[in-house]
């Protein structure tokens, strides 16, 4: 650690208005708020979503025909759906990326670049996979 | 050394434990991908069956509690960026882990009943 780093002021705090209307974000940096983003939407409100859904569908043969044949079939329970599968696609892409940078892999700018239009571009067809095999 | 006080641990445990409960999680979802596109329990018998065996309960729990603490260390770091007023932090975080420890719970009594 440099003496100048040691002088900033810490905490550092980042601002969400800042992130959203004046810093312009490159490529890895919109991967990086996605990931916050689609992590955060996983733990609430779809982990309690999913729990809810396994409970019902396990607890008995009404409860299981009732998810699959009539909630799962709502419109608007199908936007949900497709929402969960990008959030989970993304945060699965955008964290496996993570880990080949945690050793090392894909450092470089115009890798880590490339990497994020890759994992940007596979959360999104890997939701529209899901998505018409859903349908 | 002063240090301010902002719930960071300075430490490389929490850290680590999010990438290996990244991995087991990873695992698990393929795993059941697998098992989905195998053999389609898409009736209330087979659905009921697969989580009735020993190694699929034992999985879904590792993937709750793996969940549980990869979320932790997520959430608190989203916390500690954004909210800025430590009342206000400290309540979400306490509420986060609440609403983890309700969801492992949860799962048990899902899968035990």
């Amino acid at each position: 650690m440099s003496i100048v780093a040691a002088k900033k002021v810490r905490p550092k705090f980042l601002s969400l208005p800042a992130i959203l209307f004046q810093i312009r974000l490159p490529l890895p940096g919109w991967v990086s708020i996605l990931h916050r983003v689609s992590g955060a939407l996983l733990v609430f409100p779809f982990a309690a979503w999913l729990l809810y859904l396994l409970d019902a569908s396990l607890a008995s043969e009404q409860g299981f025909a009732h998810i699959k044949d009539y909630y799962l079939q709502l419109p608007l329970v199908k936007a949900a759906v497709l929402l969960f599968i990008w959030a989970l696609c993304h945060h699965f892409c955008a964290g496996i990326r993570y880990l080949l940078l945690d050793i090392h892999i894909g450092v470089d700018l115009p890798a880590a670049r490339y990497s994020s239009v890759a994992v940007i571009a596979a959360g999104l067809l890997l939701t529209a996979f899901f998505g018409a095999r859903l349908w | 050394m002063k240090r301010l006080v902002v719930g960071a641990r300075y430490g490389l445990r929490d850290w680590l434990a999010q990438r290996i409960t990244a991995i087991v999680m990873a695992v698990y979802i393929g795993a059941l991908l697998f098992v989905f596109l195998s053999t389609k329990p898409v009736t209330y018998g087979a659905w009921r069956d697969l989580f009735a065996q020993g190694w699929m309960r034992v999985a879904t729990l590792l993937f709750a509690f793996s969940l549980a603490w990869h979320a932790w260390v997520g959430v608190r770091d989203i916390l500690m960026d954004y909210i800025q007023a430590t009342a206000v932090r400290l309540s979400l975080q306490v509420l986060t882990l609440v609403l983890l420890f309700l969801y492992v719970g949860w799962t048990v009594q899902i899968l035990w009943r």
